[in-house]
């Protein structure tokens, strides 16, 4: 049935708007350092973990090191673009773990009502006390270093920053007609909730996970520099900055610098992208 | 014809809410394609009633009767059972469909609920005779909720309702958000859906006029309870409450007489 081609060809077109400059180089920004994680072998000019101690906290510029070498050595643009895939995807995992956990506890809080909301909102506010930096630490402490426990642990104390909006905003909207429209159409609550909430929601839940990407990468990063996340000689921005301590007092600020500025970069990256990925769903949504 | 069951049976409805009693004892009965209207002022209980009716409220006591069996609860099967006979339609015709289905989908919704085993080609068939019979072009069947207008939305939602042929349709305020001139479209198109479908209303609105128009019989509530039953007709030309008369005097016409409202309301105030 062609029903529904004309509407859409309209709203197509009603809806291409100028992308914003900012929003264009975010995403220029995060594909490269995705696509250099993901080719890192085929693009870096040395192996990450190749020390070569005569090189030593070469500056940036000097020839065969383009970014420079770090104190023992190893090439600063190779472990940049091998460390781009932990410290990428650690953060993911921290955001969907957390995303799944949150989004499910917080709807169900505001779906259930009653007790269940009482006890869920409670053990959140709870969570969301405990510093998850302390948390992440004790868990390490407990499991040992790796990238595991600290997913894990952040992904935890994480879960009530989610959780909480989205119980507030499914509250909210499960108070809009259309929803009562689906109850008394005879459908039952969990599918209201998983075809018609969900997806109305899906503004704030982007826009909280570009947020809790940003604090991931720099909570993760703050455990590697603490020598709590990845193991080495595994490179990861994080641990290239705390390994850059030394060079830091030596005068020769390159090697840690130059991972801060990506970890930076990333961060607001990301927080661009989600507030205009949020933003543009929303308007598709507006009544008017 | 007096051993024909009522399509929907009332009997002592109440609904409390911590101390307020928003509706307290309620009763009455629809016979298969009757219209009935519930009036009253604001905060009388109306939207409490046809909310109970609908299933979006559980009584507080009281028994709903939906083609003569009990209906109540929220299982599965008591939802499908009471959806299938009855449908709401609610005043805000901004709010009441998904932002992100186009209004074609939204008609197949309780569609693909309730008739299961409707082939796909045949619930679209069924969709274009939906939009067809309330007035809507296929193009705004094609368009998401917030490129309608709020008659061309209330058309949707009267389609969305009708696609289960419910035998009963409870209408709260459905065309007070609208303009004058939608509002007599869309009461004309509900005349004639009665005629055509044998589908019985429970028409609830504080405006009179819309009532006398639309309905056969009507209910006056005040504070929750019925005072005064009857033909539209003769409770809006012959009132017989008090309450009803303050009612009919407050509308603004010509020849408006403030005295005798403020009259009305004292004599009101002297019978409680
Ligand atoms: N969920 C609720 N919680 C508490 N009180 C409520 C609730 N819903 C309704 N009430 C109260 O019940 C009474 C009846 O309200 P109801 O909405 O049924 O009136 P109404 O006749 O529909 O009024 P209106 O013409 O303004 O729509 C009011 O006093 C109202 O404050
Ligand atoms: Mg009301």
């Amino acid at each position: 049935m062609t029903l529904t081609i004309p509407a859409l060809r309209a709203r197509g077109a009603k809806r291409r708007r100028r992308r914003p400059l900012a929003v264009t180089l975010a995403i220029a920004f995060l594909l490269a350092a995705a696509a250099t994680g993901a080719l890192a072998p085929l693009l870096a000019p040395h192996s990450p973990d190749a020390t070569s101690l005569l090189d030593s906290l070469a500056p940036p510029g000097t020839a065969g090191h383009l970014l420079g070498t770090d104190s023992t050595g190893r090439d600063v643009l190779s472990r940049l673009m091998y460390g781009a895939r932990l410290s990428l995807l650690a953060p993911l995992g921290v955001v969907l773990l957390s995303g799944v956990l949150g989004t499910a506890l917080g709807l169900l809080a505001a779906r259930a009502g009653g007790w269940v909301d009482a006890v869920l909102s409670r053990l959140m506010d709870i969570v969301f006390a405990f510093p998850s930096l302390l948390l992440a630490m004790l868990v390490v402490a407990v499991f040992g270093p790796g990238l595991t426990a600290p997913i894990c642990a952040l992904a935890v104390s994480y879960t009530p920053f989610l959780g909480r909006v989205v119980r507030s905003v499914a509250i909210q909207e499960g108070a809009r007609p259309y929803m009562e429209s689906y109850r008394a159409m005879g459908f039952g609550e969990l599918r209201t909730t998983v075809r018609h909430l969900l997806p109305n929601m899906t503004p704030v839940l982007l826009a909280q996970s570009a947020l809790s990407f940003g604090y991931a990468m720099v909570d993760l990063a703050s455990l590697s520099y603490l020598g709590l996340g990845v193991r080495p000689p595994a490179a990861d921005w994080g641990s290239m900055i705390s390994q850059a301590q030394s060079a830091i007092l030596q005068g020769a600020p390159g090697s840690g610098l130059i991972p801060g500025v990506a970890v930076l970069l990333t961060v607001v990256s990301v927080n661009v992208l989600g507030e205009h990925i949020g933003g543009s769903i929303a308007r598709r949504g507006e009544g008017t | 014809m007096t051993s024909e069951t009522p399509v929907l049976s009332v009997s002592s409805l109440v609904k409390r809410f911590g101390d307020v009693t928003a509706v307290d004892g309620v009763g009455f009965e629809l016979m298969p394609g009757a219209s009935l209207g519930i009036v009253g002022e604001s905060g009388s209980g109306k939207t409490t009633t046809a909310r109970i009716l609908a299933g979006l409220d559980e009584p507080t006591s009281g028994t709903v009767l939906l083609a003569g069996e009990p209906v109540t609860g929220r299982s599965r099967r008591a939802r499908l059972h009471r959806a299938r006979l009855l449908q709401m339609i609610f005043q805000d015709p901004y709010g009441s469909f998904d932002p992100r289905q186009t209004i074609a989908e939204s008609v197949a919704e309780p569609i693909r609920l309730h008739l299961p085993d409707l082939s796909g080609a045949d619930r679209r068939a069924r969709v274009a005779e939906l939009l067809d019979q309330v007035g809507l072009s296929e193009r705004a069947g094609g368009s998401p909720p917030r490129e309608l207008s709020g008659g061309q939305r209330q058309r949707a939602a009267i389609a969305r309702a009708l696609g289960i042929r419910p035998r009963v349709l409870v209408l709260d305020e459905a065309v007070a958000a609208l303009d004058v001139s939608i509002q007599a479209q869309i009461l004309t198109l509900l005349d004639s859906l009665r005629r055509d479908t044998g589908i019985a209303y429970v028409f609830v609105s504080h405006d009179l006029a819309v009532v006398r128009h639309i309905t056969d019989t009507a209910v006056v509530m005040r504070h929750g309870r019925i005072v005064e039953r009857g033909d539209t007709e003769t409770i809006l030309r012959d009132p017989q409450h008090p309450y009803t008369r303050l009612l009919l005097d407050s509308i603004p016409v010509p020849g408006w007489d403030l005295d005798r409202v403020a009259r009305d309301r004292r004599a009101l105030d002297a019978s409680r």
